[in-house]
């Protein structure tokens, strides 16, 4: 008798990791100071804990990889990671093709934080990042406030419409104090462009912990939101309880998200196109989504910043700017070389 | 099995099912029928622990409400009118989602659950579709395919709505037979809401007629398909006339 075979997750999630070994490299090999692959790789083994390899490079190329480059690139991974990841994990909650980790509010509370902050003087500026975090946080959290006591138990429609006037009221708040602070302007507008140019160290180990639990606890969600695509009511009959499986999962995602947002600004699209291309390349199940996702949109962002900084080198294009420059011609692609057939939620 | 005492469900300030009274014993088959809007699905999801009643539900002894959710659905299988078929997802994927309710919260499916859901498959003939995407098959195999979801469960209980509303007539009777025989073979309590009278009478051990809520007959077919019962709650003449075989067969009557 055939025994039914579990999805496979293993091929996907091979194929992506070599992506962003791929990336990797490309990131950290790329920049305006001239530094050989094989003397990359080099110093990159030399900081291997156990081998106590000497890579004899020079040491001004030896610092500019690890000390600028390598951060950057392992930052852009991270922050692309928890973008795909809970663009994912909205999609699956809220079974909305359209829904993105800013969905409910979390671009807006950054936003708005990061505003704050920012017209309230540069001496303050190392507040920046735990302000966008907490403002992230803060919209959500009264976006869920709000729409989980309308309607039926919690309804998903009754969440993102809370979200919309949420989003709404802080961006209006945000663009008030901008307004009031009009010599400040640009230094906001570059923030929510989103940049990953002053990334260091500190920033990865800051922004770490918040992605390693939001990451762990999507990914042990993984069947419960393959339940959830059956709809509200035949997953409750299957003895799940939605509206916790969703708040788990909501908070899970925003906390790696308001991470991202609080150290890289607002970058768009990741949410939306590494997710359902994943969908339309490989399998909608949640348990090859979310993990592909993260890494996919890991290895996305990291070449997206390297096309940022070297496209119009020296200087740097906002990293927003090219994820959806680069982004929406390449998932229409996907989309019209795919068959039909294929679930976008 | 299933003792309604007094079950009541409001939709806001709506009453949409009031004071049903009804016992159900195992193994029986209960059809509802009546008119829409006459609260059949309600009472159903109500049953199903869907929406929330005034009123005891006991399933098996135990008030419905005692019950975790997880209880609830080892007890009861609940088959919507409309349910949702994702179109990539695989069949046996699908089915195996009604393993859902013995698996823990970060667990995953064991070789057991997966034993279940392939020796079903094959049960209804659905084996060799294992792989398929629910987007490609037809009507009559996602009937099936929702049964053996249904089933996977392993709850002796089944609720099933409207269950060949899309059906033709050839696949209705096939769908019927199959519950019939489920039935038979693991001792399974069926309630289903039904529009066709004619079907109802044949397959179901007794009926119970819904009208505004409340059940306004329960017995056996030839006790409720009752040409003047009938006629007054679904607002048309109908004729009721015996076959050969003793079947009830309504028909509705033309004013000419």
């Amino acid at each position: 008798m055939a025994v039914l075979r579990p999805v496979s997750v293993r091929r996907p999630v091979g194929v992506a990791l070599c992506a962003l070994a791929g990336a990797v490299v490309v990131g950290v090999s790329v920049g305006p100071a001239d530094v050989s692959l094989p003397t990359v790789l080099r110093i990159l083994l030399s900081h291997v804990p156990v081998l106590h390899y000497r890579s004899g490079a020079n040491p001004v190329s030896a610092s500019i990889v690890w000390e600028i480059r390598l951060p950057r690139v392992v930052l852009g991974g991270i922050v692309g990671a928890m973008l795909a990841g809970g663009g994912a994990a909205y999609q699956g909650v809220f079974r909305n093709p359209l829904a993105d980790p800013y969905l409910l509010g979390v671009a807006a509370g950054a936003g708005l934080g990061a505003t704050v902050v920012l017209v309230s003087g540069p001496r303050l500026s190392e507040l920046l990042p735990p302000a966008a975090f907490v403002g992230a946080v803060a919209a959500v959290t009264l976006t869920y406030a709000v729409g989980s006591r309308v309607g039926r138990h919690g309804a998903t429609a009754s969440i993102v419409l809370a979200g919309v006037a949420v989003a709404a009221l802080l961006t209006a708040v945000q663009t008030y104090l901008q307004q009031q602070h009009s010599q400040d302007l640009q230094v906001v507008y570059g923030w929510i462009l989103g940049q990953l140019t002053t990334a260091n160290w500190s920033d990865v180990v800051l922004v770490l912990p918040y992605a390693a639990v939001s990451a762990l606890a999507l990914l042990v969600h993984r069947r419960l939101l393959d339940v959830l695509r059956l709809g509200q009511d035949e997953a409750d009959s299957l003895g799940v309880r939605t509206s916790r499986v969703r708040l788990a999962v909501v908070a899970a995602a925003t906390l790696g998200t308001a991470a991202a947002v609080a150290v890289s600004g607002l970058i768009g699209f990741v949410g939306i196109i590494v997710p359902h291309t994943v969908r339309l390349s490989t399998n909608s199940s949640y348990r090859v989504v979310v993990p592909v996702s993260m890494i996919g949109g890991a290895a996305f962002l990291i070449l997206a910043d390297v096309a940022a900084r070297t496209v119009q080198a020296p200087g740097e294009i906002p990293i927003g700017v090219v994820t959806a420059f680069v982004g929406a011609p390449f998932f229409l692609f996907v989309l019209r070389s795919r068959r039909a057939g294929k679930s976008v939620s | 099995m299933i003792s309604l005492e007094d079950v009541t469900v409001h939709y806001g300030s709506a009453p949409a099912v009031v004071q049903v009274r009804e016992g159900i014993d195992p193994g029986e088959w209960v059809g509802l029928i009546g008119p829409n809007g006459a609260g059949k699905t309600t009472l159903l999801k109500a049953v199903a622990g869907l929406v929330a009643h005034d009123g005891v539900i006991r399933i098996d002894g135990a008030p419905s409400t005692a019950l975790g959710p997880k209880d609830l659905a080892r007890m009861v299988a609940y088959v919507p009118q409309h349910p949702e078929f994702p179109a990539d997802m695989t069949v046996g994927a699908y089915a195996l989602l009604g393993r859902t309710p013995h698996i823990g919260y970060f667990g995953t499916e064991s070789g057991h659950d997966r034993q279940v859901c392939a020796t079903l498959l094959q049960w209804l003939g659905l084996s060799s579709m294992a792989e398929r995407p629910l987007g490609t098959l037809s009507g009559g195999e996602l009937q099936r395919v929702v049964l053996a979801r249904a089933l996977a469960q392993e709850a002796p209980v089944l609720l099933l709505d409207e269950p060949t509303s899309a059906l033709d007539l050839g696949r209705r009777v096939e769908a019927l037979e199959l519950v019939d025989r489920l039935r038979h073979e693991r001792a399974l309590t069926v309630v289903s809401a039904m529009h066709d009278l004619t079907l109802a009478g044949q397959f179901a051990d007794r009926l119970v007629l819904m009208d505004g809520g409340r059940a306004v007959a329960a017995g056996k077919p030839d006790e409720v398909l009752l040409e003047d019962v009938l006629g007054d709650h679904f607002g048309t003449g109908v004729r009721v006339l015996r076959t050969d075989d003793g079947d009830l067969v309504v028909v509705p009557r033309r004013a000419r």
